[in-house]
């Protein structure tokens, strides 16, 4: 199968997603590029965390197609036939959460070879070497036999992006990565994810930190009660809010 | 007028008690092992989404936790022969309920450290595309063992006292020996002395163990 530089390598159509009655996802459509960074906001409970989730079927959509690099995603772990698993999505779009979730009994060297070693069945060699290297870019050379614990909250974020990039994925999922950081970490870790927006990663990114968003941002996504309210160039969104409802929500953040 | 001790004569009978200590301690690993097994099984068994299986598997830990080990011993030796039609020696009985016992309390602790695991390990083990299993085995296991490390020891001590009521069946492990010396003694100060401590020797370095275990992790965390 090929693919064209235009066509989306991540493609969202109609997905809504509810638990019991509540409806989270009210229907969202979305295209995400090769080599795009696209920034998700939107106000607390409004379904960011829940959209990108569904990205890589942590979160089973109720309704709706996901399709990645043409092949439409399946909710089972094998792929078949033409369509994907979670199982092969996942090795090609990874993902840094909120809370690091560092496996604790494992080094931070470990740490980021476990994916490429365990589940991509790479040689350990090639892996580790990777590993140095990932290891150099996020400047934690020093840290690789340290356990998780011993290490600022910064820290274990630049290991945990560190692990998603150890397994060469084409699409890399942000959900709010420094929002448990104390402020004085925030900027060593967007530090990292400027790098690698600089280099071409493809991301999504779901964040509170507005300048960071108007700065790195291809595209922003404004996400309010479950819809994309708002989607535009970050000079669009962000500096010329069209809506009432984002012009407020904006406000908050002295951006 | 002060009792007194005569140790001597009770320990002309040393092979009974070397030979009790011997099948108190066989009987308890050997329950211990197939214990650990049958709380694995038992544990995954409770975790799995087949509502059966699942049901099953609580019912079996709710029997052999609800009734008292010594009822489980005289029903398998004594009743069960009745509704099979097979006689059951002795050691067989024991052996069967004391692992039977010990995997229903393993079972629930396993259980309990797997599902004391924060929910963001699987969440992170499953974004680096690894299966259900790969998240149990290489992420989830690991960390639930260590957690319930003090709790098995505890069990298991549990478990090595609890293996004195197969006496009541007549295996002739430590307890039942302490109570042969004393028929052939007259002197059951010092027998059952004599074995209360060899118990007391045997499992006061466990529950030490345990609590060193558990302040190393709460150290560690
Ligand atoms: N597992 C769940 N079960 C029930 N409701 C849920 C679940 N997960 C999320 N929700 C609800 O869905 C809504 C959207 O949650 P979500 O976490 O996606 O919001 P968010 O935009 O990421 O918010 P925040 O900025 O606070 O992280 C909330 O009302 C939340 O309570
Ligand atoms: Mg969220």
């Amino acid at each position: 199968m090929h693919s064209t530089d235009d066509q989306p390598i991540l493609t969202v159509r109609g997905l809504t997603k509810s638990y019991n009655k509540l409806h989270v996802i009210k229907g969202v459509d979305l295209d995400l590029h090769r080599g795009e960074v696209l920034a998700i906001i939107g106000p607390s409970g409004s379904g960011k965390s829940t959209l990108i989730r569904c990205l890589n079927l942590l979160e089973i959509p109720s309704a709706g197609e996901i399709v990645y690099n043409g092949r439409s995603v399946e909710n089972r772990f094998q792929s078949r036939g033409g369509n994907i698993g979670c199982g092969e999505l996942r090795r090609h779009v990874g993902m840094v959460f909120q809370h690091f979730n560092l496996f604790p009994h494992k080094t931070v060297m470990q740490n980021i070879c476990e994916g490429p070693i365990a589940v991509l069945k790479e040689p350990r060699a090639e892996v580790e070497a990777r590993a140095m290297e990932l290891l150099g870019k996020v400047g934690l050379l020093d840290k690789r036999d340290a356990y998780p614990n011993h290490l600022s909250g910064g820290q274990k974020q630049r290991v945990a992006i560190a692990r998603a990039l150890a397994m060469r994925p084409d699409v890399l999922l942000l959900d709010e990565v420094t929002s448990a950081l104390d402020p004085e970490l925030v900027g060593e870790v967007l530090q990292v994810i400027r790098l690698l927006a600089h280099d071409g990663m493809t991301m999504a990114i779901v964040t509170h930190e507005m300048a960071f968003a108007a700065d790195v941002a291809d595209r922003v996504a404004f996400i309010d009660g479950g819809v994309i309210a708002e989607v535009g160039t970050a000079e669009n969104v962000i500096r010329n809010p069209s809506s009432d409802r984002l012009r407020a929500f904006l406000s908050r953040f002295n951006a | 007028m002060p009792y007194k001790w005569d140790f001597n004569t009770v320990l002309q009978y040393w092979d009974l008690f070397a030979w009790g200590l011997w099948l108190t301690f066989a009987y308890t690993l050997g329950s211990i092992v197939v214990g650990v097994v049958i709380g694995m099984v038992i544990c995954f068994g409770r975790l799995s989404r087949f509502r059966l299986i699942s049901g099953l598997s609580r019912a079996y830990q709710e029997v052999f936790r609800c009734t008292p080990l010594l009822v489980q011993l005289m029903w398998f030796y004594y009743a069960l022969p009745l509704l099979i039609g097979v006689t059951i020696e002795n050691y067989v009985a024991a052996m069967l309920t004391l692992s039977l016992y010990a995997g229903s309390f393993y079972s629930e602790i396993f259980r309990g450290g797997i599902l004391s695991i924060d929910k963001g390990q699987t969440e992170a083990a499953k974004a680096i595309a690894m299966s259900d299993r790969q998240v149990m085995w290489r992420i989830i296991i690991p960390q639930a063992f260590k957690r319930v490390l003090p709790s098995f020891i505890n069990q298991s001590v549990i478990q090595f006292k609890n293996t004195s009521l197969i006496s009541v069946i007549s295996v002739g492990e430590l307890a039942y020996m302490a109570a042969v010396v004393n028929g052939q003694t007259y002197r059951p100060l010092e027998a059952f002395t004599i074995v209360a401590l060899l118990y007391f020797i045997v499992l006061f370095p466990m529950t030490q163990a345990a609590d060193y275990v558990e302040h190393r992790m709460r150290v560690s965390d």
